[in-house]
């Protein structure tokens, strides 16, 4: 992390010794974010006249807010962020401006955040490359004729470029890693069930999980913090203490930690640059005091193909909801009510958003139930098997995030397939339910960013933070992307 | 299994989407190709494995924060009725549902 950065740590310093106002700092990012859209089309909202006016409130109450004061975030736009827009990146909420917050919203306002806008994605939060947005997409802060990942490639660039210093993202199958990878971010997928989901718009719901995009892993546990912790309105997040992950993060010694590599899974597909640079932060953590042992994920080869049965089952039910008749677009002089939803998913909705409800419709049809859905769920559990037995050798968990660096805009639009194999590290940590932290570690000859990801046990976020910031500090990316705010 | 187009025409029918001949002819190698994929679990032999239904954790569903069920404010008809395309005293205005019997055919 280059000195001249603002981190969430940096800002907070100035704001907290008087040598800067909420309002500059919002103005600062709002410039920026206006600035940079033309370039990177990051931003889908970008509400100058809230955020000011928030801003402007916190510098008036002198005191008020708590650790995320003054800070200015962004929110992917499939959380609801009460007075913006929340459009998930499609036609059919094109407008959509839902009536409530997210309770993860309400989490960061009451800590004095700032959010600034609504950033783009993959439409229903449906790809790996933010190629799938209905607004255009989303271009890599490092090199603009490449995608920046996705679902969350948005938030991802957003950071990346140094407009906010964090940003909101989530995941279904690698949506925040993925990309923080590709753009040389930090990004957090913390546990199935640790921060509550009410208000975010829902995909697979034994998946979906709101993550956290930061420039240093400090500042995403810092975001993590506030966001975590147990909800009444969403049963699925648990009722389990939230540990203090700033506090968390120590020194530098790793000693005594064991880090399981998946070796039979670094081969076939995983590009030799990302490779070279996933066994130098190996190294790095030897050389850190850690213990590296090998450790094997047998049904891990098959997480792709579960992943798809599942995301798109729970897909093809969830997006049920979107028939045009309470909010959202609707076709124009339906003849009925069948033709009204027809043509209303028909217009409203993109390619793959269509291509994945068919085949979620598909494995849950009738006589294919349990040929698809139930094995895919059998097969979850031998894969969750597989993550309980490597946590009797290791601690957590190191892959590459990404097989490969960014890849370039339309490289794999043609090939559904091709693009799903982008979350092959990724989506396990998904289907387990485990959390899973992506770092970068250094650049490619061509200058493209490469991340690592580390996955920890239900409920272990501290142990994989602590890991990723012992390395980050011993390794921090001092490179910037050609895109810059500042 | 083969995917043809007219098992993605049933398909998108039950989805409730209407798509177009182009789309039918991309979608259907498409989707037959993504099936294929997901048809390697099975070798896999999971006649004595638990699907992971109901928890992720090893808590399993023991982690799950139920409220208390009582009644407390809603969002209330105003505020529901914002977004909708097509408001009509204090309801959801759709086209007609029911179909006239010469219409039922094509229903």
């Amino acid at each position: 992390m280059p000195a001249t950065d603002r981190t969430i740590e940096h800002i907070t310093s100035e704001l907290s010794g008087g040598k800067t106002t909420a309002r500059d700092v919002t103005a600062r990012s709002l410039d920026a974010a206006e600035r940079l859209n033309e370039t990177l089309n990051a931003f889908l909202q970008i509400d100058r006249e809230g955020a000011l006016g928030r801003a402007k409130a916190l510098d008036d109450e002198a005191g008020g807010g708590g650790a995320l004061r003054g800070i200015p975030i962004a929110v992917k736009d499939n959380i609801c962020v009460r007075g913006m827009q929340a459009t998930c990146g499609s036609r059919i909420l094109a407008g959509y401006h839902p009536p409530y917050d997210a309770t993860v919203t309400e989490r960061l306002n009451a800590a004095g955040a700032v959010i600034v806008g609504k950033t783009n994605c993959d439409e229903f939060a449906m790809g790996s490359s933010n190629e799938n947005s209905a607004y255009g997409p989303v271009r890599n802060p490092w090199d603009t004729e490449r995608v920046p990942g996705g679902s969350s490639g948005g938030s991802a660039a957003a950071v990346a470029a140094r407009i906010v210093p964090a940003a909101l993202g989530s995941e279904t199958g690698g949506s925040v890693r993925q990309p923080a990878a590709l753009c040389g971010i930090v990004g957090v997928k913390p546990t199935y069930g640790r921060v509550p989901r009410y208000g975010l718009v829902a995909f697979g719901s034994s998946l979906d999980q709101v993550s956290v995009f930061g420039l240093t892993v400090r500042d995403a546990a810092l975001v993590l913090q506030t966001i975590a912790g147990r909800d009444e309105r969403d049963s699925t997040a648990a009722d389990v203490d939230v540990p203090d992950y700033v506090g968390g993060l120590g020194g530098g010694d790793l000693k005594g930690a064991r880090i399981g590599v998946p070796s039979a899974l670094l081969g076939e597909g995983l590009d030799a640059d990302v490779r070279a640079r996933v066994e130098d932060a190996v190294n790095a953590y030897r050389e850190l005091g850690a213990e590296i042992v090998d450790v094997e994920l047998p049904h891990a080869k098959y997480s792709i193909a579960v992943y798809y049965i599942i995301a798109t089952a729970e897909a093809s039910s969830n997006l049920a909801r979107y028939d045009g008749v309470r909010y959202g677009f609707r076709a124009e002089d339906p003849k009925d009510l069948r033709e009204m939803y027809r043509r209303t998913r028909e217009e409203g909705f993109g390619t793959e958003v269509k291509r994945r409800i068919m085949l979620g419709t598909y494995v849950l049809s009738s006589g294919y139930y349990d040929a698809y859905y139930l094995k895919a769920q059998q097969v979850r559990t031998l894969i969750q098997r597989d993550f309980l037995n490597a946590y009797e050798k290791c601690d957590s968990i190191l892959t590459p995030t990404s097989p490969t660096p960014a890849f370039r805009l339309g490289e794999k639009t043609d090939d559904p397939l091709s693009m799903y194999l982008s979350d092959i590290y990724t989506c396990m940590a998904n289907l387990a339910g485990v959390p899973g932290v992506s770092v970068p570690c250094g650049l490619t000859p061509s200058g493209l960013p490469v991340g690592f990801q580390l996955m920890g046990r239900h409920w272990g976020e501290t142990d994989i933070l602590r890991l990723a910031h012992a390395y980050e500090q011993a390794h921090p990316l001092t490179e910037r992307p050609r895109v810059v705010a500042e | 299994m083969p995917i043809t187009e007219s098992d993605i025409k049933k398909i998108a029918s039950l989805a409730h989407l209407e798509i177009t001949d182009e789309e039918l002819r991309t979608l259907a190698p498409q989707v037959a190709s993504i099936v294929a994929y997901v048809e390697q679990l099975n070798e896999l032999d999971t006649s004595a494995v638990e699907p992971a239904i109901g928890g992720l954790t090893p808590e399993g569903e023991r982690t799950a924060a139920p409220r208390e069920d009582a009644t407390r404010p809603s969002l209330g008809q105003e505020l529901a009725l914002e977004q909708a395309p097509e408001p009509s005293h204090g309801h959801f205005r759709v086209p007609k549902v029911i179909a006239s019997s010469e219409e039922k055919e094509n229903f």
